[in-house]
């Protein structure tokens, strides 16, 4: 995959600067940095209303940062309009946390609408295509004709990572990809998770609560916290972090638990 | 055979079997070029029964739908007898391809089934038929709960009612009293050169007001209440319906139909004859304005003529519409919104159904109305 003339050597694929947000006069972000690097499962937390979502909104080109640098793949996004945008959208795939499938059409009309409208493809080979993806994630062949609301929280979900993955992105971002789903449902989007990067040697940033999806799938972690970042590493340094902002989050009765589990699992 | 965007494939006989092809790729086998890949493929010709040789050594780049044509085209041959063989493939790509024939997929997507027409005239009949059924139940619903909620007035929810009552009428005062004084003006435009003719300049009180109290002014109240508040009705009971807060209320033990239709339909019921009246004071006065202008008929003689003119039963005639208007408007946006099913383009066809209908009621419920005030002598 070419990258422009202005992408610097280094292997960041996101590259975030001194971002800072406000909404009226509250501060949401206050100078954020974090760099993604290719291949790695990075993974944004914090507590509600920390402004996780509105972060990754920012890099994906949904909102604007009234301050700050971001880089994805190279290229500044601060400030591109829809069309200048375009060539970066079609390298990344986005999963929003409810899905947000057309409801309009069947699991299978909404993986090919993407490969309709950004490729040359007849239509029989959008239909094998799409038929591919939704078979990666692990959806059974017969979802494809099924509609959005004939689908359970889970299947959604995949549903909506198979529209994420329809052009083959390098980057993948995942909105909460695992809430509002039950223990066994959530572990398959792990290891989903996991599978898929290794397969497709994708760049995946998710912005996500769950400790379990986080101690088996993240390769590096960022904590998001008073307007800052206030940790970053793999998990098992931010366990032993002594932040008073990072430590309770993984030293909470849940964040123990997942802990426990997590090493017997190893 | 190559192509000028950075993929290629060649096909070539070998020694070791006289069946036996070698497929060798080279280059960029991705999205963007699978759709010329596979015309290419599609002109090769396999000798029956032979085997396939896979090279992949020459790709520079692989995603799922590269991966798809590959594993098709070997998958095929496979069918056909052959014994394909993969090598030279990156580790990732053959990871690509080795995750691809795990997932057994099937080699052909089957169209979805359209069924014949006979089939759809005979779905679209029996739906008709369904719904009309459905809506006999709906209404039956209704007013059980409508009769129920007048038994005990204390439990009736006032403060939905007066919302309505305020975004259904107070709210509708401006479009309902310009267009229907707009409606009076040009009655008596139309109606001058006529009237001229034969010199009875003062009948144009008659034409303008039964014309207006009797017909115009509560269908045109009707019409605009079905476009501004039937509509509403339809997208505020659909969205909710999608967003599931219907069921949300059916398991708090709340009846949809007491806490969204019931005041809904009471507010209609009670804000329709008030507008019927509004609009017809503006309407006249639209006519009395034209009057003046273009006939010469000034206000004073208006009002003597406007005595003789209109009889209490013509006022009453138009007045007794308005509520069953009401009740056609209320309830086919209500029940629209109920048939909503779960995707947004169905909000959108519900609600145009919604309007068209109510409408469509309307007028042919007037009609009747025409008919049994004849009868009546009205």
């Amino acid at each position: 995959m070419q990258t422009g003339p202005s992408s610097p050597p280094s292997g960041s694929v996101v590259d975030v600067r001194g971002v800072c947000t406000r909404f009226g006069s509250a501060v949401v972000h206050d100078g954020v940095d974090l760099r993604v690097e290719a291949g790695e499962v990075f993974a944004l937390v914090g507590g509600s209303g920390s402004g996780k979502s509105t972060l990754l909104r920012e890099i994906i080109l949904l909102q604007q940062p009234a301050a700050g640098s971001i880089r994805v793949f190279g290229h500044e996004v601060v400030g591109l309009t829809d069309e200048q945008a375009l060539p970066l959208r079609r390298r990344w795939g986005v999963m929003f946390e409810r899905g947000a499938l057309f409801s309009a059409l069947t699991v299978a009309e909404n993986v090919g609408m993407v490969l309709a409208e950004h490729t040359d493809l007849p239509p029989h080979l959008i239909r094998e295509v799409s038929a591919v993806k939704i078979a990666l994630t692990g959806l059974p062949a017969d979802a494809g004709a099924k509609y959005p609301s004939e689908l359970s929280g889970g299947m959604r979900k995949r549903a909506a990572l198979a529209r994420a993955l329809a052009l083959d992105p390098e980057l993948l971002f995942l909105d909460e990809p695992t809430a509002g789903l039950d223990p066994l449902s959530a572990s398959g989007i792990d290891e989903l998770v996991r599978s898929l990067r290794d397969a497709l040697s994708l760049t995946i940033m998710m912005v996500t609560h769950d400790l379990d999806l986080l101690w088996r799938s993240a390769d590096r972690v960022a904590v998001l916290g008073q307007g800052r970042i206030v940790g970053i590493g793999s998990m098992s340094e931010l366990a032993h972090s002594d932040d008073a902002v990072v430590r309770p989050y993984f030293h909470g009765p849940r964040g123990r638990a997942a802990l426990e589990q997590a090493w017997k699992t190893r | 055979m190559s192509l000028d965007f950075g993929a290629e494939l060649t096909v070539a006989g070998l020694a070791t079997g006289p069946v036996t092809r070698e497929l060798r790729c080279h280059g960029d086998w991705s999205v963007r070029t699978i759709a010329a890949l596979e015309r290419l493929l599609a002109q090769v010709r396999w000798p029956e029964g032979g085997d396939l040789i896979v090279d992949g050594a020459g790709i520079t780049a692989l995603d799922t739908s590269g991966a798809w044509l590959l594993h098709r085209t070997v998958a095929q041959r496979a069918a056909r007898g052959g014994k394909p063989r993969l090598q030279g493939f990156r580790a990732e790509y053959a990871a690509l391809l080795q995750l691809l024939a795990a997932r057994g997929l099937p080699l052909e997507t089957p169209l979805a089934r359209v069924p014949p027409w006979l089939e759809r005239v005979g779905r679209q009949v029996w739906s008709g038929a369904a719904g009309f059924w459905d809506y006999l139940a709906f209404v039956g619903e209704s007013a059980l709960a409508l009769l129920l909620a007048l038994r005990h007035p204390r439990r009736l929810r006032w403060r939905p009612i007066l919302h309505n009552v305020q975004i259904a009428g107070v709210a509708a005062l401006p479009i309902t009293g310009l267009l229907s004084f707009l409606m009076g003006l040009v009655i008596a435009y139309q109606g001058a050169d006529q009237l001229q003719r034969f010199g009875a300049n003062i009948f144009v009180v008659d034409l303008v007001a039964l014309a207006m109290l009797r017909e115009l002014s509560p269908l045109l109240t009707a019409i605009i209440i079905a476009g501004r508040s039937g509509s509403a009705y339809t997208a505020q009971i659909g969205t909710m319906k999608v967003t599931e807060e219907i069921d949300a209320l059916r398991t708090i033990g709340v009846g949809a139909q007491d806490l969204l239709v019931v005041p809904k339909v009471i507010a209609l019921v009670i804000v329709m004859p008030l507008l019927t009246v509004y609009t017809d004071v503006a309407g006249v006065l639209g006519g009395m304005v034209m009057a003046k202008l273009k006939l010469g008929v000034g206000f004073d003689a208006f009002f003597d003529r406007l005595d003789d003119a209109v009889q209490l039963s013509s006022y009453w005639t138009g007045l007794a519409k308005a509520p069953v208007f009401a009740l056609i408007v209320a309830l086919v946006g209500c029940y629209r919104g109920f048939k909503v099913s779960g995707s947004a383009d169905s909000v959108g066809a519900q609600t145009t159904v919604s309007v068209v209908q109510s409408i469509f009621l309307v007028i042919v419920t007037d009609a009747l109305f025409s008919i049994i005030f004849l009868w009546l002598d009205l």
